[in-house]
């Protein structure tokens, strides 16, 4: 009996606020509801064709994925860079990692409001900026400038995450691997990319993962700041359609079609990242 | 040795200045009267408004909401920021017991059920979740606001990977002791957990602080918002707004992320190592 | 203090992997008793179901008396000295030597005089406040030692106590552990792989090998009469000289015919004949003595200090022969060697069974 008394708050809570939403979710999404919510009729895969064909849904898609691809890409590589100089200098290490760090602790929605301030047309430094080289920046007006905004925003609160990961990978490599590769290469470009940059690998295939669920569902409060609540004809996530077909928009069943195409999203991503995970067990 | 090269400290400077720049500009703006700054716009010194505009983000209500003030609100979030922290390692710290000590029937049953929690993103099934607490009366309660965000198991997880760490012959030795089942979890494997309790609860008092979505979902009502719930209040406020009290709203993103980064920064070391052993 | 008997004990994990295959073994009290085989041959398997960490399948387990098949480990009147010590790494030596005794509910006073009296005796008394990783490997092997003390059990187990130390440091505890056994008088069991530390530490050994006993005696006696080419090879460093032979007429030779000769005393068409390295004696020139003779080329010297050992092979190839000789003793790589050994110190084997045959 010991077992099960010790997993009944956890089994009870995943039960009600997990499998039950999501059979819910699954379950509607092959229903319309009634815009007055007298009652629903099952209409099989049509929510997924309408939503699948719609033009709109197409756009929030197509944004996501260039949303997604530069979030990853820019806030990886940066990191990366800073962790590698960071594993190098000895005197400061510790300020600066601290000081590279800290972001991780600013909520996204913050984030979006500290990129709001700095992206204002009236007093935002980082337009008068862009003015001087004859770019207009005009946020939630302009698809593509608030699309640019978005991303340096969601980039910035993501920089830390991977800092953090790639110098505890940096720290991980062992001296000895290191100082044998110094004695076979002489070049430091060259051992970085032959010797340290594999070694690396697994925590950077672990760490891309991450950066795509973050993109996808953690930057909700920066995509919902910075569209000032009023998304338009701006640039949103998928997640966000899901929000605002479902609570704004009352589509029950359209709402639930797009939350089941991202669970399966999310199941392919975990999978993988399962896979990643024993993989990196057997690389240590 | 490497040889240590400018090149390298000025790469991280830059990279320092990015990171802080914007949160100091933050600041900095908080601390003017909203007409200087609409005039001047983001301001790069200290105002003199300081105490006016924190005393009135804190203590008086109206501007962004109605009826609280930021001060409620710091309450509400620490309330959500603890409750959420030890609700979720009580809750972790059991189960991933009960998984990694125990042999019984249905064992992977429940792991799965519980691992399979990762697969769905508060996020991804928002609408169903709503309705459900809807329906159990949970709306605008503390328990509806903490309780669905716990369930997640990230953090059995991580106890789960802790305790398959711990030698077998501890739990061997202690059985020769003479300790049963409940004196082994509270003599031997908490206290052994100490710092991974409390790296966990750093992570999961920061997440728990962050949150935004479900808050904004679930509590309509102003006297159970959290500082980050009110960030919503302000766009609303802004939105037709002649001058947007940028000062007001800027000191209450300064007070939203104060908590969170001080902790994080205090117990940074903590902090790095539970982040990066719970994700392996 | 008690005996311990097992009685056809088996072990079968989950899929039929038979890790221990009916073993009976008689445990007198006080006597020291060392199982020793290769990693798999079953005697930590066996250590641990005497200790009730693991399920008999079948078979009996008594500690003095008392049935303990279905005993809880606590309550079988046992103490268990880990290979890795399984320390409590947050609690002082102190609470890690009275743990087991404020569970049994002991009386504060009692505890303090066992706790005291068992760091008196491993001379831990200075560090009793200290965690476990302020301690040297040596000092927690004590400490481990010192969880086992205070529970005046009636029975020790040791499971490979001494591996994690360096080899001086278990040489000095080797030593310990015997002395400290002589003077408690407490049965003991000890499980190690390493023959040297079976022999020194035994009053009998058990030889284990894919788990069965291949032999049970005292370590002399095993070394002199080793019951199979297991045991022969298994105990003794370096192991012995074993050979494939076939009988000729009413001698012996090798398998290809070159470089053996010896007299075919137990009348069988084959054997495998065992010669310990320091029964081989170097002679001048080819011996026909009562024996068995060797005509081998040396390989390579090896100088250990008091004695040196010789590699050297036949002429067509075969097994490699080793040799003590004294450390003084002079052969370079390529010499011809001639070699010869008692008849009273050559053991045969039947070569498909691989028992003794005496």
């Amino acid at each position: 009996m010991v077992p099960y008394m010790l997993l009944l708050p956890q089994l009870a809570i995943v039960t009600i606020f997990f499998l039950w939403p999501a059979a819910e979710a699954i379950q509607s999404s092959f229903y319309l509801e009634d815009p007055f919510g007298f009652g629903s009729t099952f209409v099989g895969l049509d929510n997924f064709t309408d939503m699948l064909t719609s033009t709109d849904y197409g756009r929030v898609a197509r944004f996501t994925a260039v949303f997604t691809f530069f979030v990853t890409f820019l806030s990886l590589g940066f990191a990366l860079l800073l962790a590698v100089k960071a594993d190098k200098v000895l005197r400061g290490a510790s300020t600066y990692k601290t000081l590279l760090m800290w972001v991780y602790a600013v909520a996204p929605p913050v984030a979006g409001l500290i990129g709001v301030l700095l992206f204002d047309q009236h007093v935002g430094p980082m337009v008068d900026l862009f003015a001087m080289f004859g770019w207009k920046m005009q946020i939630g007006v302009n698809y593509f400038d608030t699309s640019f905004a978005m991303i340096v925003t969601a980039v910035w609160k993501q920089i830390p995450v991977n800092f953090i990961f790639f110098l505890s990978g940096l720290q991980g490599i062992s001296k000895s691997v290191q100082e044998a590769a110094s004695i076979d290469c002489r070049s430091g470009f060259r051992r970085f990319w032959t010797v340290t940059f594999p070694l690396l690998a697994p925590t950077g295939f672990f760490l891309l993962i991450i950066n795509i669920t973050y993109a996808f569902f953690d930057t909700f409060g920066i995509v919902d700041v910075i569209v000032k609540n009023e998304p338009g004809n701006n640039p949103v996530t998928l997640v966000y359609k899901v929000y605002l077909d479902g609570f704004r928009g009352n589509d029950l069943g359209g709402s639930s079609a797009q939350s089941v195409i991202l669970m399966a999203l999310v199941f392919i991503l975990t999978i993988i990242q399962f896979r990643l995970i024993e993989r990196r067990v057997h690389y240590t | 040795m490497y040889k240590l090269k400018i090149s390298d400290h000025l790469i991280l400077l830059t990279g320092v200045f990015f990171m802080v720049a914007p949160v100091v500009l933050t600041f900095m703006t908080s601390t003017h009267d909203a007409i200087a700054i609409y005039k001047g716009g983001v301001q790069f010194l200290p105002g003199d408004k300081f105490l006016e505009n924190y005393e009135t983000v804190l203590f008086q209500a109206g501007g962004f909401t109605q009826e609280v003030n930021g001060f409620v609100m710091l309450k509400n979030s620490m309330i959500l920021g603890f409750g959420f922290a030890i609700g979720k390692i009580v809750i972790s710290m059991l189960a991933a017991y009960a998984i990694v000590y125990f042999r019984f029937p249905f064992a992977s049953v429940c792991f799965w059920i519980i691992f399979a929690t990762l697969l769905l993103p508060l996020e991804v099934r928002i609408l169903p979740s709503y309705e459900i607490v809807q329906s159990l009366g949970m709306v605008n309660t503390y328990s509806g606001l903490i309780v669905p965000l716990i369930a997640s198991a990230t953090g059995t997880f991580f106890f789960r990977q802790f305790f398959m760490s711990v030698p077998d012959e501890l739990l061997e030795a202690a059985r020769i002791d003479g300790a049963g089942p409940w004196k082994f979890f509270k003599d031997i494997l908490v206290p052994l957990s100490k710092t991974m309790i409390a790296a966990i609860f750093i992570i999961m008092f920061v997440f728990g602080w962050n949150q935004y979505l479900w808050p904004t979902l679930i509590t309509t009502d102003e006297s159970l918002f959290t500082l980050v719930r009110g960030i919503k209040q302000i766009l609303q406020v802004w939105v037709g707004a002649q001058i947007p009290a940028f000062n007001e709203a800027m000191a209450l993103a300064i007070l939203a992320m104060l908590p969170p980064v001080l902790i994080v920064v205090i117990f940074q070391s903590w902090f790095v190592k539970g982040l990066v052993e719970s994700d392996k | 203090m008690a005996t311990i008997t097992l009685d056809t004990v088996r072990k079968v994990y989950a899929g039929d992997v038979e890790a221990v295959k009916g073993v009976s073994i008689d445990i007198a009290d006080s006597e020291f008793i060392v199982l020793v085989g290769p990693s798999g041959c079953g005697k930590s398997t066996l250590l641990r179901m005497i200790a009730g960490l693991e399920d008999i399948t079948t078979g009996e387990i008594k500690i003095g008396d008392r049935l303990v098949n279905k005993v809880d480990p606590a309550d079988r009147d046992i103490a268990m000295v880990f290979q890795n010590y399984a320390l409590y790494p947050h609690m002082s030596v102190y609470n890690n030597l009275a743990y087991g005794l404020k569970n049994r509910g002991m009386a504060k006073e009692e505890i303090d005089r066992r706790v005291k009296e068992a760091a008196r005796i491993l001379e831990i008394g200075d560090y009793l406040e200290r965690r476990p990783r302020a301690l040297s490997g040596g000092q927690r092997q004590r400490v481990a030692m010192g969880r086992a003390i205070v529970r005046e059990p009636a029975a020790f187990l040791f499971d490979e106590p001494l591996s994690n130390l360096d080899a001086k440091l278990r040489v000095q505890m080797r030593v310990e552990i015997k002395r400290l056994q002589q003077s408690l008088g407490t049965t003991s069991v000890y499980v190690t792989h390493d023959q040297l530390e079976a022999m020194t530490l035994a009053d009998r050994l058990v030889v284990l090998n894919g788990g069965n006993i291949e032999q049970i005696g005292a370590p002399i006696e095993v070394y002199d009469k080793p019951a199979s080419t297991f045991v022969a090879s298994f105990i003794g460093s370096p192991a012995m000289n074993l050979l494939n032979v076939k009988a000729d007429g009413d001698g012996l030779s090798l398998e290809n015919g070159a470089g053996l000769s010896g007299s075919n005393a137990k009348g069988k068409d084959s054997y495998i004949v065992g010669i310990r390295p320091e029964h081989l004696q170097v002679v001048d020139g080819p011996s026909s003595g009562d024996g068995v003779n060797l005509e081998v080329s040396v390989d390579v010297l090896e100088p250990v200090g008091a004695e040196s050992f010789v590699y050297a092979s036949f002429p067509d190839g075969g097994p490699e022969i080793v040799v003590r000789v004294s450390s003084h003793a002079r052969h370079e790589p390529g010499e011809k060697m001639h070699l010869h050994a008692d008849a009273k110190d050559v053991h045969f084997f039947d070569s498909s069974t691989g028992r003794r045959i005496d």
